[in-house]
């Protein structure tokens, strides 16, 4: 009996061992481990055994039993495991075919400069203030130390469409506005956006409408320095950390001490180069010293205030920082052209 | 201002500095440089030859054959084509090996089958502007005006070894519109003298007032005239050296008169003019406004007629010169002219700029008049002009000068503390260095403790008030040594308003749902300003626009949308989804601003989506810009509040197009380009919407707060709703949604039928109906209850029949 169990075990391992699918091992499982199995069928003769050797029998019989069940098992176990790496290699895709796309669209090129200007200046404690582009002659012009037969009206030819109203030739009526809302008290922080018009032919430089943006900053003891500092900061935020920033004496009628800000070249890294015309730098924007008409004339008074105002163009600030080579393509819209400039980098 | 870098050295003194080296010192301290031009640039070989002998060339009508003495061995013969060429002339020669502007190398050649050696040069091939050569050569070749030596360096001759500084001046700088003004502010950068003309005059002994008497009856236009005659003047080339420093100050010459005048007017700034005394028709000057309707004919033979807010200069009955803008052909000087009235003045900007202005006419002389010249240079510039009459023109100066004078100059006299200066400039600059710095400048001062006051000289105009003192300090101590600060004391709080938060919500929710942002023009023409516009008013028009496509501005913005679309469009983008924010203008009452409206627009047209591999295209339609726009609103906290209701809109598609309603007000409109304006615009099926953001965005809405997560299960009810083909489902959801009450939490369209299984006239319309009790589970019972009132209502409201 005792051989017979040895025999059936063995037997049954080795069917174990052949079995190449599932089926076969159930197969094994019922005809060793069933009711009617010959496991059970040689315990059946156990009651002709001494009391002695029944319990031993009983226990090598289990025993068997064990052993065969968990052979079972582990096959079983190995076997699912290769169906299912078959059932997978079965479902094995291309991975190199393209994904299906996510429609996006993204900001103009100009949307993009004027918010990264306008965040960089938010965080300065700046808001932005917007205001009408059509306007006064009184705010365009008068308010901002320009009288009429000023000879520098002549600098920007206007669209006029009465005597006294037109389309704002620069952002800086912003300035006369938001200083007289605030009836001369406190100080202000503002950058204002906006698009400007002036009467130019269209050509890869030029532009009858264009953007600005306009910086006021107003307080008491505001310093020249404070105004290179903060267009400091603004140059490396905007064109890099390696850039330097000079001042050069200009004239704006609003501003006393006028200057124009240049940085230097990042092609030739101020030695001087086609890009910046062999001088090392490119003119960036126009800024300057609040004239003190414009502040008495919005209701500052100019002992006790002092302010800096800056200027400058989006569209030039994104040719020069994504080397856009002619103004028209930024009012033509080719999607072609909008579409380069979804990157963040 | 174009400023030679020889003649400059005539005033100061630039040894050890190079012109590039002098133009960037004048950028960094105040006006801008613009280039800096060489002017014999690649240029060698070129010297003085003498034509020997000329003739018909025997092959060529239009050549001649030059025996021309270059100065060394034998006379080359040289074939030229210029028709002036003659015997006797100096010339500039191109020797064999010479080379001219463009890298243009001179080789010995065969014309027509004679030898040529060389060529013989017109001032253009020297790289001169045309319209800088005097006119008799300005059709051949140049011909020294006197004695020359055969075989020297013609450019040096003619001053082509100079270097020329393009300043490009700002309104205030108009003291540098001379050579003098420049010497000053370069003597002041480089701390050295300005040597000034000394004009010697020798007159003879007949009085100017004998010839001439002055009236100005004008004195607030013309507050100072001088008036010199000078005698026995023969009228000639001016001195080559004068020519050359004209062109190089970018003046043409003409004769020695007139070269002097404008010779002058580059020095001194102040501009000249020359009558022919025997043509004036009179021995008066009067200076008055002109009548109006009066006329002149000016030099350039143009006949103008003036009104009284024009100056002119009179011989007592009629104008004898536009003033200060140009002269009268009547009174010109001419070959023959013997006597000259010499005009130097001082006239006010206004009436001159007015002129300039009417007429089209800017020259050198209004363009300095109206800038403002210094008032002090009136009689030295006429002193230094009969002089250079009397060198350079055989002239014979009379004793004295004729004046009207009721000119008061008052030099500018400005105090500012030294506090002030570093306060502004946020330096710490010494008394002693502000005082130096001035000194430099030449401009007079007086120190008291902390108080410096400053004498400005009249040609300074430009600085009045402290702050211009404070520029002059700064920017010849140098912008470079101002320190980086940051802003100190009160601050304010950065940030965006909401409607700018909400703006920026806007862009990026339509750019993650596939749209690019367009921006452009505002300015449009008349047909285009009204299409599609939510208030159709009058366009606002600019008074003189430059063309008629930008006449005037917008009142809507899916015209220039369309256009954008249209130019892609035949490009081979198809698919196009963009959109754009910005102001229309609507008019209000005559002289009042326009009021300005930020409008949201989009258009889309060929295929939304598409994943070709796996055969996906969806074209676009009404319900795809619809469901950008739901989103939209989603975003904006506005669902439910705005309606879509089926409209006609002027351009748009009669069955495809909504009306947008916000709380029952409308604001825009969403649907298809009507197929004609499509094909008139060239465009496939497009879908457009515009709206008024400005209302989207100051649209109140309650503040965001959180809503418990339903514990409970929700209970859904699907209907399918048999109606009459007109009824819409918007109109059929609003009832279910009314009826449905508190425990009705959603209503949404899963199915729309029409067709043959159905009643002719008829649409089925499935609703999937979702109720929902947030403080406990629902019961059949509670959920039929409501379900059979929904049901009721649909009935009786829309005649709608439950679909078995």
């Amino acid at each position: 009996m005792e051989q017979r169990l040895v025999e059936l075990q063995q037997e049954a391992l080795e069917g174990i061992k052949k079995a190449t699918d599932l089926k076969e091992i159930n197969d094994i499982r019922v005809s060793y481990l069933g009711k009617k199995g010959p496991i059970t069928e040689v315990l059946k003769g156990m009651g002709k055994l001494s009391a002695e050797e029944r319990p031993k029998m009983g226990a090598l019989a289990n025993e068997v039993r064990d052993v065969i069940a968990k052979a079972i098992e582990e096959k079983q176990a190995v076997m699912e495991e290769e169906e299912v790496a078959k059932k997978l290699a079965s479902e094995t895709i291309d991975v190199t075919l393209p994904g299906r796309p996510v429609k996006t669209g993204n900001h103009h090129p100009l949307t993009r400069i004027i918010e990264e200007i306008e965040d960089l200046f938010i965080g300065m404690g700046y808001t932005i203030a917007e205001g009408p582009e059509v306007e006064s002659d009184y705010y365009n012009f008068e308010a901002l130390n320009l009288p009429k037969g000023h000879p520098a009206r002549d600098m920007q030819d206007s669209f006029y469409i009465t005597e006294e109203i037109l389309l704002r030739t620069h952002t800086s009526p912003m300035q006369a506005r938001t200083m007289e809302k605030k009836e001369g008290k406190g100080p202000i922080r503002i950058i204002c956006p906006g698009k400007v018009y002036r009467r130019d032919n269209d050509d890869a430089t030029h532009s009858h409408q264009f953007m600005q943006i306009e910086g006021l900053v107003v307080g008491e003891n505001i310093q020249m320095s404070d105004l290179k500092g903060t267009l400091d900061v603004f140059a490396k935020k905007m064109f890099g950390e390696d850039r330097e920033i000079r001042l050069r004496p200009s004239f704006f009628p609003f501003t006393e001490p006028s200057v124009e800000m240049d940085i230097s070249c990042k092609i030739c890294n101020g030695k001087g180069c086609s890009v910046c015309k062999g001088t090392g730098w490119i003119e960036i924007l126009g800024a300057g010293m609040v004239h003190p008409n414009v502040l008495e004339m919005a209701g500052y008074d100019s002992k006790k205030y002092t302010g800096f105002a800056f200027g400058m163009g989006p569209e030039r600030i994104a040719m020069l920082k994504y080397g856009v080579d002619d103004i028209r393509h930024y009012y033509t819209n080719d999607v072609r052209f909008l579409k380069q400039f979804s990157i963040h980098e | 201002m174009f400023v030679s870098y020889k003649w400059l050295q005539e005033y100061v003194d630039l040894s050890g500095i190079t012109a590039p080296e002098l133009a960037d010192k004048i950028t960094k301290s105040g006006i801008e440089v613009e280039g800096v031009e060489i002017l014999n640039e690649g240029m060698k070989g070129l010297v003085v030859g003498h034509v020997l002998e000329r003739e018909q060339h025997p092959n060529a009508d239009k050549l001649n054959k030059c025996l021309v003495d270059v100065g060394e061995g034998e006379p080359v013969q040289i074939i030229c084509g210029a028709p002036n060429v003659d015997k006797g002339q100096h010339v500039i020669v191109a020797k064999v090996g010479a080379v001219l502007p463009g890298n243009f190398k001179i080789k010995k050649a065969k014309l027509r089958g004679e030898e040529s050696n060389g060529m013989i040069c017109s001032l253009q091939e020297l790289g001169v502007e045309s319209k800088l050569v005097a006119k008799e050569f300005s059709e051949g070749i140049f011909v020294f005006p006197n004695e020359v030596t055969v075989g020297d360096d013609a450019l040096e001759l003619l001053s082509r070894d100079d270097q020329i500084l393009e300043l490009g001046l700002t309104p205030n700088r108009a003291d540098c519109l001379s050579m003098l003004g420049v010497a000053y502010e370069v003597a002041a950068i480089l701390g050295k003298e300005v040597k000034l003309p000394k004009p010697e005059v020798s007159a003879i002994n007949e009085s100017a007032s004998d010839y001439i008497s002055v009236t100005v009856d004008a004195p607030e236009d013309n507050p100072l005239y001088v008036a010199k005659v000078i005698k026995n003047v023969k009228v000639g080339p001016s001195p080559l050296w004068m020519q050359t420093r004209l062109m190089a100050a970018g003046v043409r010459p003409h004769n020695n008169v007139v070269d002097i005048t404008n010779y002058i007017l580059m020095e001194y700034g102040q501009p000249l003019h020359a009558f022919d005394y025997d043509r004036l028709g009179s021995k008066e000057i009067v200076v008055r406004r002109a009548q109006q309707g009066e006329t002149i004919t000016t030099l350039d033979d143009a006949k103008r007629t003036l009104t009284t807010e024009h100056l002119v200069i009179t011989n007592g009955k009629e104008p004898v010169a536009l003033a200060g803008v140009m002269g009268g052909a009547n009174s010109e000087v001419e070959t023959g002219t013997t006597t000259v009235l010499l005009e130097s003045a001082y006239f006010v900007g206004a009436p001159i700029r007015k002129a300039s202005k009417d007429h089209g006419l800017r020259s050198e002389a209004s363009a300095r008049y109206e800038k403002g010249v210094d008032p002090n240079r009136v009689r030295a510039a006429a002193e230094r002009a009969a002089e250079l009459l009397a060198l350079y023109a055989n002239g014979e100066v009379l004793e004295g000068s004729v004046e009207a004078d009721a000119l008061k100059v008052e030099p500018a006299v400005v105090s500012i503390t030294l506090d002030k200066i570093n306060g502004v400039l946020g330096t710490e600059i010494s008394m002693d260095e502000v005082q130096n710095i001035f000194a430099r400048l030449q401009f007079v001062t007086k120190v008291e403790g902390n108080e410096i006051t400053v004498t400005v000289p009249t040609r300074r105009g430009d600085i009045t008030i402290e702050e211009d003192l404070v520029e002059e300090v700064g920017r010849i101590y140098g912008y470079d040594y101002i320190p980086k600060t940051l802003p100190k004391g009160a601050s304010t709080p950065g940030k965006l308003s909401d409607y700018q938060k909400k703006r920026r919500i806007v862009r990026r929710y339509l750019e993650s749902a596939g749209l690019f942002q367009a921006v452009t023009y505002s300015l449009t023409n008349e047909t285009k300003a009204t299409q599609f516009a939510l208030d159709k008013r009058e366009p606002v028009k600019l008074a003189m626009p430059m063309s008629e496509d930008r006449s005037v501005l917008r009142l809507s913005i899916l015209p220039q949308l369309l256009e954008v679309v249209k130019y892609n469009s035949a490009r081979q983008n198809d698919s196009i989804a963009l959109y754009e924010t910005g102001a229309v203008f609507l008019s209000t009452e005559q002289d009042k601003l326009p009021e300005e409206k930020e409008h949201l627009a989009a258009a889309i047209t060929g295929l939304w989506q598409q994943h070709p591999w796996q055969g996906e295209k969806k074209a676009v339609d009404y319900y795809v810009l619809k469901g950008v726009l739901e989103g939209l609103l989603a975003r904006l906290g506005l669902t439910g509040r705005v309606e879509f209701r089926q409209a006609t809109v002027d351009g748009m598609h009669p069955g495809r197009t909504a009306n947008l309603h916000l709380d029952n007000e409308k604001i825009g409109f969403v649907g298809q380009i009507h197929p004609n304006v499509q094909k008139e615009l060239d465009l496939k099926e497009t879908y457009v919407f515009e709206l008024s953001l400005k209302a989207l965005l100051e649209a109140e809405i309650a503040p965001l707060q959180y809503e418990s997560i339903p514990r409970y299960p929700s209970i859904t009810r699907d209907i399918a709703l048999v109606v009459n083909k007109e009824v819409v489902a918007g109109q059929l959801s609003d009832i279910i949604t009314k009826a449905g009450g508190n425990l009705l939490r959603e209503v949404s369209v899963f199915d729309l039928y029409e067709g043959d299984r159905l009643e002719e006239g008829k649409k089925s319309i499935a609703f999937s109906l979702r109720y929902f009790d947030p403080e406990k589970t629902l019961t059949d019972e509670e959920v039929t209850k409501a379900h059979e009132k929904v049901l009721d209502a649909v009935k009786e409201q829309a005649g709608a029949v439950l679909r078995g």
